[in-house]
């Protein structure tokens, strides 16, 4: 009920001018519709979405199978390493972002981040301040310092499914390491890998805390690296233009888009059964 | 485990030297990994007991200079931050969140598992369906109708519409695929009723799956920030919204948030700890595909 009332009631409210309100005014058909998908905060709020995506989904998906391989074989270690990467999990965006802004990535002379670069020769950068796209390395880096260790669980989940008879197979017939990783373990983690990698864009198309705790300052948020979310929370509730009607309509537009990812997954999983008939 | 015996799970091999050098190489990149991991979490004890003067000096200077217990003492009598108003707000509404998605999702997952038909085949792809379209993606409407009810402001408006989570009905009904039948129907020939079936033979013999899901659900309710930065005003504000309240601020006292944070993150990382071998075993039975 709170799952498809919400997407029936943004559905209904979206053709409606409702602002400031949550009772529908005014209907408008389309326009708020045609207003978004012209709109170039809007356009720009996916373009962001998609240069976070484009790093951290690979990035993160690379590193959390890294992981998960190397402490595979890694022996007695292996459950104080996997708790270690892990642990991040455990830490909210919004503690990691206080960690990242005030701490690694401060603009000022005194930042971790700075204090290397000074200590290296380097002039200190501004990274939050807008000035240039250094915000993005501290963007990607919490993420992926907070969910790696989440999805090499799961890689490592997918791993242990793999029959062990078939890598003694390819000892046997002295499969290297590397074609041993290309020809078994990957073909085999197909149906996780999917998984993760949806997971991880679903996950980097939802991007909210981090990117609200790191760049807004007392009331007011920076109008560049805005990502669909947080466009949308500043047009309909946090912002003052308060256009819940618009919001609506953005609901609609963001779910259809997760509606397809999930559809190119899924075409993605069964391709390969679908060859074979 | 340099011997060529090792046999824990996939892709072992016989080691020569080569192999053994490779593998202290291992350890050694693992290890500064780890280091680089668990970084974060030095840097907010480093702050919360470093001085002003010091935070803000040039020089980064790793050892703490400030290290009292007063620096936790007078954080929770500020009144200003209210940090112990904050902390218990997000312990009602993390515990309460945590109790009911688990008692809701077991059942249905319990139902889907054990009562194949059309109508739960229906039921399930729409739980499928409905694990692609997150929460947060419709919370404008999700606002609308909590404030409809009433409920801004309140435990409820909190709780009740983020509680339905489909991946932890996902979980259970993938776990409980693998329940043995025969102890239900020897409990059922005792003459007990699925009801008692469900909660009396079911449940206490799946505490392993019941832990993972509690544990996921905990951080994730602790953790939450946009809902309640929504629904939360001064009665329910918790502890994520108050860190970032004062994050976002001018004129940070940088020890005293960094304090705060050390706090925050303590409940959830001393659960995790605890419980993050049911969250792996979970995770690794009822597995993604």
């Amino acid at each position: 009920m709170f799952v498809y009332v919400p997407i029936v009631w943004s559905a209904y409210l979206s053709f409606f001018d409702a602002r400031a309100t949550i009772r529908p005014t005014q209907f408008v058909g389309l326009a708020n519709y045609k207003y978004l998908l012209t709109d170039s905060l809007f356009l720009n709020s996916m373009l962001t979405f998609i240069v976070f995506a484009v790093f951290i989904v690979p990035l993160t998906y690379v590193c959390s199978l890294a992981l998960a391989l190397a402490l595979d074989n890694v022996g007695r270690l292996r459950a104080f390493f996997r708790s270690v990467f892990f642990i991040p999990t455990a830490c909210s965006y919004v503690v990691a972002a206080m960690i990242w802004r005030l701490s690694f990535f401060n603009g000022a002379r005194f930042g971790l981040m700075n204090s290397v670069l000074s200590s290296l020769g380097f002039e200190p950068v501004d990274w939050l301040g807008g000035s240039n796209s250094w915000y993005w390395v501290a963007l990607v880096s919490l993420r992926l310092w907070l969910q790696v260790g989440y999805y090499m669980i799961l890689l490592i989940a997918g791993l242990n499914q793999i029959p062990t008879d078939t890598y003694e197979a390819a000892a046997i017939d002295g499969a290297s390491g590397w074609r041993r990783l290309r020809y078994i373990t990957l073909p085999q983690l197909r149906a996780t890998s999917a998984a993760v990698l949806m997971l991880l864009l679903i996950g980097a198309f939802q991007a909210f805390d981090e990117f609200y705790n790191m760049l807004s300052t007392a009331g007011a948020y920076p109008p560049y690296a805005r990502p669909p979310l947080v466009h949308l929370y500043l047009i309909s509730l946090g912002g003052s233009q308060q256009d819940l009607g618009l919001g609506g309509a953005g609901t609609m537009i963001l779910t259809a888009i997760i509606v397809v990812f999930g559809l190119a997954q899924n075409w993605w999983v069964t391709r390969p059964d679908r060859r074979q008939q | 485990m340099s011997s060529a015996t090792s046999s824990t799970s996939a892709g072992r091999m016989v080691r020569g030297r080569s192999g053994r050098v490779g593998h202290v190489v291992k350890i050694v990149v693992l290890s500064l990994l780890a280091v680089l991991f668990l970084l974060p979490f030095y840097v907010i004890f480093r702050n919360a007991f470093t001085s002003e003067e010091t935070f803000v000096s040039p020089d980064w200077r790793w050892i703490p200079d400030n290290l009292h217990f007063s620096v936790i003492t007078d954080l929770f009598s500020d009144s200003d931050l209210d940090l112990a108003t904050a902390m218990m707000h997000s312990a009602v509404q993390s515990i309460g969140q945590t109790v009911l998605t688990v008692a809701v999702s077991f059942m249905a997952g319990y139902g889907l598992a054990r009562f194949p038909n059309k109508a739960t085949g229906v039921i399930l792809k729409l739980t499928v369906l409905t694990l692609m379209v997150p929460a947060a993606v419709t919370f404008v409407p999700s606002f609308i109708m909590t404030s409809e009810f009433g409920w801004i402001d309140s435990y409820r408006g909190l709780i009740i519409p983020v509680m339905f989570s489909a991946f932890a009905t996902y979980l259970f009904r993938q776990s409980l695929l693998g329940f043995p039948k025969e102890l239900e129907e020897a409990a059922e020939l005792d003459g007990a009723n699925p009801w008692t079936v469900m909660w009396r033979v079911v449940l206490p013999n799946s505490m392993g799956i019941v832990a993972a899901v509690s544990t996921i659900t905990f951080i994730g309710a602790w953790n939450a920030f946009l809902w309640p930065l929504l629904v939360a005003r001064d009665n329910t504000m918790t502890i994520q919204l108050t860190l970032s309240r004062f994050m976002t601020s001018q004129g940070i006292d940088y020890a005293q948030l960094f304090a705060g944070a050390l706090i925050a993150i303590a409940p959830v990382v001393i659960v995790f700890l605890f419980l993050q071998r049911y969250l792996v075993q979970g995770m690794a039975t009822s597995g993604l595909d």
